[in-house]
């Protein structure tokens, strides 16, 4: 009876590791309880008495928290494949999966369920916070600004999107860990790769550059699916911008799966 | 049982000093002998240079004409946007002038019955042909000037002193563009008139005030050094550019004055109005607009439009910021966080830290000698990477037709140090963070979001107010990129101080002091936990 080689062994043995590493719940409930409070400390913070100081998009005001939210997920995906290669346990990994391309998958499948799962209550708890407390910063019908809901398709795809954008960071962050093994050079790749763009975009001088760097950097493109106004105006629509940051994980999961092949564990 | 055996280290019997440079020895050996971090400092250093570069490389924009839909037509070359003042600095130095030369020493009083003004609307609503203030609404800037100006001679940026009212800060005496002293306070009017009288003794001009005309006080003394024999000296009114976030647009005061009488001018000259630095033709978006003088018997009506001011980036200035070169070492900044916290907690993954502590058991003084080695190495990095930054990317700026704000030698080598010492205390922070936590990726990605990530919440997103974005780079680390800031707010100025335009909370050590206080502590907790746990 062979076994060995079945997706779905493998899937079971990551989900273990991962389910009984002590460090995993704190950090995806980390991931919700971030992006919630960071959220929620924006909603409370801004106020719309007088138009200039209004914010023009609530939804992406409301969901301010994905920021943060998303380095903490990023650690969470780093450290599955860091984490094994710190402890030596990768070597065991592989010896009873030899088929690396075969584990690598797995652990994207199982890195993208639990971030789908924390995220989740991190971008629902973020919209409900800024529907509570929004309007009473004078975001409120009268002023123009609905409340804001789920029903309305905008906000639906803002908040869908947020959570997808979640899962493919988690994705490029698990691709970067696997080509470069060690979780704190991961680490400080991805978070460069993230906030880098946007404060270059900010020195670019030239529009024409600054939006160039907008639609190629993994998170201002990513973060487009966050828009629900000026959408005409946008360096990208916001499912396009979402594709980019798709690419960006699919980049590096393809470059981690090579080296991962290549290299001797 | 094998504890027999304590082997006596050759330096256990010499002093402390040296035993900490050994210290520092070992832990420079073990960076220097790991490829990884020498390379990635390495790079480090040149991300810093190479980022700040390509930055200031980019713009092009400049002076480009602004339409309302954004820029409209090619780049064109800077005309010399900002006169320079006695002291190096940029100014704003417009206003309308009823002058009169005034030889040797001499005195000049004038009474103020009267001070109102006019604003653009919001959105520029100048309106084309002579009649440009058609379109404005009533209301004085708290910082429009009325009163009297001795000054060296009519070229922007000369040395001056004058007294004036103020649209909302009462009495004032100004000098030198930057120099600010109070007088009277409240506002004035015919029931309320202001006297205001400047002596000239030499080199030295002192203000006086008075309600009334016969009690006279002294609001200030200032030494205007090379004062020529003869000045000019006469009645002045000015009034700044309201300015919202990123708009703009010119104000108009109107002022009444009369006594006015002049000592020691030569017989025989009049006086004579005169705009100075008005922007005038098609092209009226400036902050300052033509002003006029109507003259009878004895009472002089004038209206002026600019200001007399120390000038900064805000959205009344066009120009870029030199500190656009700053850019690169947030990408250098990146580098030595990582390399910082694995420079300890590499040595617990591999378990060299059993060996570092059995070889120097005294733990804090192991820490301290590893902060040393990290900050000397990230700040050496940091003086690499930006001490070509500032000279060569102002030139590149400047080549591309951009107006950059002149910086004194001082506070470029301010800028270059500071950011150095940045990136030292930044390192040496992750290396705390890294001994506290033992655990690489959690400690490089606390120190990142309290510095790269809340910086990028309080300045390029722009989603906080400014209180709350203030507040964060005050009491977090991000408080230390308060070192960039070039060109300091000055309250008697007109303009929007947010770091979005270069201008931080707290001053620019005060904000490297929050950084290092930061450091301090976490190193003295790692210290504090290296000593109390097992390894």
């Amino acid at each position: 009876m062979r076994r060995e080689g079945r997706m779905s062994e493998t899937l079971h043995a990551e989900w273990t590791k991962l389910r009984t590493l002590p460090g995993t719940g704190w950090l995806l409930f980390g991931v919700a309880a971030a992006t919630v409070l960071v959220s929620a400390a924006v909603s409370a913070s801004v106020s719309c008495s007088s138009a200039a100081a209004c914010h023009a998009d609530v939804t992406k005001l409301s969901l301010t928290g994905t920021y943060l939210g998303q380095a903490i997920v990023a650690i969470v995906a780093v450290l599955t494949v860091s984490g094994e290669y710190a402890t030596g346990m990768i070597a065991t990994t592989l010896a009873v999966m030899p088929r690396r391309g075969t584990v690598l998958a797995a652990k994207a499948a199982v890195v993208t369920a639990v971030t789908l799962a924390a995220g989740t209550p991190a971008v629902l708890g973020s919209v409900l916070v800024g529907r509570l407390i929004l309007p009473g910063h004078g975001y409120t019908p009268a002023n123009g600004y609905p409340v804001l809901s789920l029903a309305d398709g905008t906000v639906l795809r803002a908040a869908a999107g947020t959570i997808l954008y979640l899962a493919l960071i988690a994705l490029l962050s698990l691709g970067v860990a696997a080509a470069v093994r060690d979780a704190a050079v991961a680490i400080g790749l991805v978070l460069g790769l993230l906030y880098l763009f946007p404060i270059l975009t900010q020195v670019a001088g030239s529009p024409a550059l600054a939006r160039h760097l907008q639609q190629i950097g993994p998170m201002t493109a990513g973060l487009e699916i966050q828009a629900s106004t000026g959408l005409r105006g946008l360096p990208l629509a916001p499912w396009a911008g979402l594709g980019v940051l798709a690419a960006w994980a699919a980049a590096a999961l393809l470059a981690g799966t090579i080296v991962l092949r290549l290299r001797d564990a | 049982m094998t504890a027999t055996v304590t082997p006596e280290r050759s330096g256990a019997g010499r002093d402390d000093k040296d035993s900490f440079g050994r210290l520092v020895h070992a832990e420079w050996t073990k960076f220097r002998t790991v490829r990884g971090w020498v390379i990635a400092v390495l790079i480090a250093a040149a991300l810093t240079a190479g980022v700040g570069l390509y930055a200031a490389s980019g713009p092009q924009t400049g002076c480009q004409p602004v339409g309302p839909n954004g820029p409209i037509g090619p780049p064109a070359p800077c005309k010399p946007a900002n006169p320079v003042g006695p002291g190096g600095e940029a100014v704003s130095d417009s206003y309308y002038f009823v002058h009169r030369a005034l030889s040797g020493n001499g005195s000049l009083t004038v009474r103020v019955t009267a001070l109102a003004g006019r604003s653009s609307p919001p959105g520029g609503g100048i309106a084309p042909g002579p009649n440009q203030e058609q379109n404005f609404t009533s209301g004085i800037q708290p910082w429009a000037k009325a009163g009297i100006l001795l000054t060296a001679s009519t070229r922007q940026g000369s040395a001056y002193a004058a007294m004036m009212v103020t649209g909302g800060h009462g009495v004032r005496m100004q000098y030198n563009y930057t120099g600010d002293a109070p007088g009277l306070p409240g506002a004035v009017s015919a029931a309320s008139p202001r006297w205001l009288r400047l002596v000239r003794a030499g080199d030295t001009v002192t203000g006086y005030d008075s309600a009334g005309g016969t009690h006279w006080a002294r609001v200030g003394v200032v030494s205007l050094a090379g004062l020529p024999a003869t000045v000019q000296a006469g009645p002045f009114v000015t009034s700044p550019a309201w300015v919202q976030t990123q708009n703009s647009g010119p104000t108009v005061a109107t002022a009444v004055f009369d006594h006015v009488s002049a000592r020691g001018t030569p017989p025989g000259t009049g006086w004579r109005g005169v705009s100075i630095g008005a922007i005038t033709g098609s092209n009226a978006q400036g902050s300052s607009l033509p002003g006029r003088l109507h003259a009878a018997e004895g009472t002089f009506t004038v209206t002026g439009s600019g200001d007399i001011a120390p000038a900064g980036p805000g959205p009344t200035n066009i120009g870029v910021p030199a500190d656009d070169g700053f850019a690169g070492a947030f990408a250098g900044l990146i580098v030595v966080i990582v390399v910082g916290a694995m420079f300890i907690t590499a040595e617990y993954r591999r378990g060299l830290i059993a060996v570092t502590l059995a070889a120097a058991p005294a733990r804090g003084r192991v820490l301290a000698a590893k902060a040393v080695v990290i900050g000397s190495v990230a700040f050496v990095a940091g003086l690499i990477g930006t001490a070509p930054v500032i000279p060569v990317g102002t030139s590149l700026l400047r080549s591309h037709g951009n107006y950059v704000f002149p910086m004194s030698a001082l506070t470029e080598v301010r800028l270059v140090a500071g950011t150095a010492a940045l990136l030292a205390i930044t390192a040496v922070l992750a290396l705390a963070a890294g001994t506290i936590l033992r655990h690489g990726a959690g400690a490089i990605t606390a120190v990142i979001a309290l510095t790269v990530v809340t910086y990028f919440f309080s300045v390029p997103l722009a989603v906080l107010p400014a209180g709350a974005a203030d507040w964060l780079l005050r009491v977090t680390p991000a408080a230390g990129f308060a070192i960039k800031q070039y060109v300091p707010a000055y309250p008697q100025v007109n303009n929007v101080y947010t770091p979005q335009h270069g201008y931080f909370p707290l001053a620019p050590w005060a904000g490297m002091g929050v950084l290092c206080l930061w450091a301090a502590l976490a190193l003295w907790l790692a210290a504090v936990l290296l000593r109390r746990r097992d390894a």
